[in-house]
């Protein structure tokens, strides 16, 4: 038995027991924040930027149309395409659509549905206006046109 | 009859907490996007009744402030070619608050517009081959099939920045905070009908031709 013991061996080591507790917040935050996303697109989505953009009033009235080149050439041609809910479809389909997404909705909201038009930068005013007359037809008259912010005054 | 010495407690391993965590924060961060849908709004016009014939144009043509695109994306506003689309908006502005022959009505919106606003009338406006008033005052926009859909959202950019600009000076606030506002409080709600009143965001899109393919 030596006087001296075992060198008591000093190790400073951070306490990790609050890492959980970081990636739980974490967690929670991205969560809270996001939306998960349920359609896969099929087109190009190169949106364009304009300066006088205004936000959505109320998410849940608002239904998505993307138009764009798809992306898959072979398959589908270089053609822009109109895409609704992970199908490609017609614009005489368009009246169609509206209906199904309107009776998703509240008969009192139905008129205040809001259709967010998200088209490619590409695309010629054609098949843009084949799809507007489909949807005056189909009383969905309010449009929003996807647009990325860019500041004034460049 | 042994003592059972106390069992030592068993201590469930939570060193695996953190791996646990962190595959559900990746799957979170994979599957998810942060929404921020924002874009240009637009009404369009009311179905075309197949009975009634098409409404006949009465307004005078000072009234109609013409835009037209070709499938070149060439500009002609008002019969002149335009070169540069940012002008657009300037040029808006002045045909919407020219008041070249004000009514009633028109007159009260003038009476109700701040300084700056007076004379940016005084000085630019009161034009007689300009709009009657912002009452009157409709802008056409005719775009063809062949157009690109950037100069198609450049043009309303501009278009609904004029009457931006105008709204957010009568309402003395910034553009950016006008176009934020948050129409649900109602003393937000109050401000924008009144910066609106008597000038209408007439903005007509007219159907397209198809000459340029």
């Amino acid at each position: 038995m030596s006087k001296f013991g075992k060198k008591s061996s000093t190790s400073q080591e951070i306490p990790t027991a609050a890492l959980p507790d970081i990636i739980f917040m974490l967690l929670f935050f991205f969560m809270v924040t996001t939306v998960m996303r349920e359609v896969e697109l099929m087109v190009q989505q190169n949106l364009p930027k304009a300066i006088q953009l205004q936000k959505i009033e109320r998410k849940s009235l608002v239904s998505y149309i993307y138009i764009g080149e798809p992306k898959k050439k072979e398959l589908f041609g270089a053609e822009p395409k109109i895409q609704v809910n992970d199908v490609f479809v017609e614009a005489k389909d368009i009246v169609r659509f509206v209906n199904q997404e309107k009776d998703k909705l509240d008969e009192v909201l139905r008129d205040q549905i809001t259709m967010s038009l998200k088209v490619d930068i590409d695309t010629k005013m054609g098949i843009v206006t084949d799809v507007q007359q489909e949807l005056r037809e189909a009383n969905a008259r309010k449009l929003l046109y996807s647009s990325r912010q860019i500041a004034e005054n460049l | 009859m042994a003592r059972k010495k106390n069992r030592p407690t068993t201590e469930v391993n939570s060193g695996s907490m953190a791996d646990i965590a962190f595959l559900l924060l990746i799957f979170f961060l994979v599957t998810t996007t942060i929404a921020n849908d924002k874009g240009i709004a637009m009404l369009l016009p009311p179905k075309p009744d197949p009975n009634e014939p098409p409404p006949e144009v009465t307004k005078n043509d000072r009234n109609i402030f013409k835009i037209l695109a070709n499938s070149q994306d060439r500009l002609l506003v008002e019969d002149e070619p335009l070169q540069d689309v940012t002008e657009l908006k300037d040029m808006v502005k002045e045909f919407v608050i020219n008041f070249g022959n004000p009514d009633e009505d028109d007159i009260a919106v003038y009476n109700s517009f701040p300084s700056t606003l007076k004379s940016f009338v005084n000085s630019r406006g009161k034009r007689p081959d300009s709009s009657d008033g912002p009452g009157e005052a409709v802008v056409s926009f005719k775009a063809d099939r062949g157009t690109s859909y950037e100069l198609y959202i450049q043009i309303l950019d501009q278009v609904n920045g004029a009457y931006n600009e105008i709204y957010a000076e009568r309402a003395d606030i910034e553009v950016d905070e006008w176009r934020l506002l948050d129409r649900k409080k109602p003393e937000n709600k109050e401000l924008y009908t009144k910066a609106r009143k008597g000038i209408p965001r007439a903005i007509s899109i007219a159907e397209p031709n198809k000459i340029g393919g």
